[in-house]
């Protein structure tokens, strides 16, 4: 294969474009003066500064409560859904549906949410970004777990119920145990979704209430500080570790798998 | 494995019929409830009157469509259709090569590539429009090294451009997977056979590989375009307010202007564009 040395132009451009902007970012971090755009020298000021933010950790509490929430909805109806929509019906509609809320353009789902909340005089709250975040949540969910669906034996539930199991008792014996590695997956999925989502939340979380994407949000509209790049920089190595870690755990799995 | 037989009388279809129900109903309900309800709100509230403090008032009207074809929303229309589309184009660009190279890896370095392209979009949204805040405003970076070359300080924040990169930084990632699945799975024989009949590098990537990938270029775009579309925090951090996108109306209309039939009604003509966009694609992937 001959290969154009013009295509590693665009190739290392993106690599550039993609990282270019998280060194800055936690480069400025460590900065000691009080400005996210001329470095002076390093201090961890900032994320002194951000341990004791209260609002900073209020917002974190909020978001953790909401992605607990939504993951725990949206793992459970998911699941069913999923067995159900496998095994239990045929209606493609019913599959179109469960998939809607996984590409509706979130702004649409959060005012259709804030007119129901409106309609039904659902005073906003944690609990109305949960039920939220619980929709879209759910059809990753379940998108996650049909695909491990597909690949078990349906064999082995059918003996089940030839057995005479009804179809509760076959699922919880024979098609959780299955299933289990794709639930995981999928609630990993719905909670790391919610913990990001910044949209939904601002439109049904009401007045009283923020979590972590909207004190970001608001700080940002607010000025630009260096404590921000603190934060930006705490989160970028949670969710660093957190993919890696998951891509880890893949891999460990699939050579589990083949031995 | 251990199965417990607990012997029940009861026939096979009760049975059966019992599971659907069992399986289906909790998250069926709950996406009726929560999903299809809203959003039939939204489609009604299109052809009702404004409450004075929000909310609506059930008396027909035909005005909110009208407003849509008003000079002043047809722009922004217009704007959100060129910003979005842009992003999208030199996703594409830059995404293709980058695909293309990234599917000829040795296969350790593969995973490598690929995971390093998703890394970024696993961190905070706002955090990686913030990041363009800190590259593009008037003392950053960019200006810095402008600066430092001997040249002018631009404005970079605040403008269109600024929009179109926060939009391709935020999506690029989900134009190089779809593209890269279609360009992984290609038979490499196809384009040896079509180099051993004496077509130069070009040649084989137009008649060859580039036609087969079509479908995923597709799917690419619609991936970057869909979510440029409809945003509105990029356009409100990196455009400074002054570059309006569709997205931005209705985020005014239901929680500044209050205007929740006239929002309802940006929204639909939001997902109406999303639609066509969708069938073009659908009909695109069944002929290829």
């Amino acid at each position: 294969m001959r290969r154009s040395r013009l295509l590693y132009v665009p190739f290392w451009a993106t690599y550039v474009f993609l990282y270019a902007p998280i060194v800055v970012l936690v480069v400025m971090s460590f900065n000691s003066g009080e400005s996210a755009y001329t470095y002076e020298g390093f201090s961890l000021k900032w994320y002194a500064d951000l341990a004791a933010d209260e609002r900073i950790m209020d917002g974190l509490i909020n978001t953790l409560i909401v992605a607990t929430g939504s993951t725990v909805i949206a793992t459970v109806l998911g699941t069913l859904l999923a067995v159900g929509l496998a095994r239990h019906t045929r209606s493609k509609t019913l599959d179109a549906v469960a998939l809607v809320p996984a590409v509706l353009p979130d702004l649409v789902l959060a005012i259709g949410l804030l007119l129901f909340y409106g309609m039904i005089q659902l005073t906003l709250g944690l609990y109305s970004v949960i039920l939220a975040h619980g929709v879209f949540a759910m059809a990753f969910v379940a998108a996650v777990v049909r695909t491990r669906l597909s690949g078990a034996d349906a064999s082995l539930e059918e003996a089940s119920r030839d057995l005479g199991a009804g179809p509760v008792t076959t699922f919880r014996k024979v098609t959780l145990p299955q299933l289990a590695p794709g639930i995981v997956a999928g609630a990993l999925l719905a909670f790391t979704l919610s913990l990001d989502e910044f949209v939904i939340a601002f439109f049904t979380i009401g007045n009283s209430e923020q979590t972590l994407p909207i004190v970001i949000y608001s700080m940002i509209r607010f000025g630009v500080t260096p404590k921000i790049n603190a934060l930006a920089a705490v989160l970028l190595l949670v969710s660093f570790t957190a993919v890696i870690v998951g891509q880890r755990m893949t891999k460990i799995g699939e050579s589990r798998a083949q031995d | 494995m251990k199965v417990s037989i607990e012997a029940r009388p009861v026939s096979p279809s009760r049975g059966r019929r019992l599971g659907a129900f069992v399986f289906l109903a909790p998250g069926l309900t709950y996406l009726i409830v929560l999903l299809l309800v809203p959003l039939a709100l939204v489609l009604s509230y299109t052809v009702f009157q404004r409450g004075r403090f929000g909310g609506v008032v059930y008396e027909f009207t035909g005005e909110n469509f009208a407003r849509l074809f008003d000079p002043l929303y047809l722009s922004v229309l217009g704007t959100s259709l060129k910003i979005a589309g842009l992003a999208t184009l030199i996703a594409l660009l830059l995404g293709y090569p980058t695909a293309y190279l990234i599917a000829q890896l040795p296969r350790k370095w593969k995973t490598i590539a690929l995971v390093a392209i998703v890394l970024p979009f696993w961190t905070n949204f706002i955090i990686r429009a913030y990041a363009w805040i800190i590259l593009l405003s008037g003392p950053g970076l960019v200006n810095s090294g402008l600066q430092a070359l001997g040249l002018e300080p631009v404005e970079l924040l605040y403008n269109e451009g600024a929009v179109v990169t926060g939009l391709l930084y935020s999506y690029l990632p989900l134009m190089v997977l779809p593209l890269y699945a279609a360009i992984e799975k290609l038979d490499p024989q196809l384009r040896e056979a079509s180099a051993n009949l004496g077509a130069s590098a070009f040649t084989t990537f137009r008649k060859v590989t580039l036609p087969l990938t079509v479908p995923g270029v597709m799917t690419g775009c619609l991936f970057v375009f869909v979510p440029s579309f409809g945003n509105f925090v990029i356009p409100e951090i990196l455009g400074g307010g002054k570059t309006a996108m569709v997205g931005n109306l209705i985020r005014t209309e239901f929680l500044k202007a209050r205007d929740w039939p006239f929002g309802s009604t940006l929204a639909l003509a939001l997902i109406a564009v999303l639609l066509v966009l969708l069938l073009a694609q659908a009909w695109v992937a069944r002929r290829a």
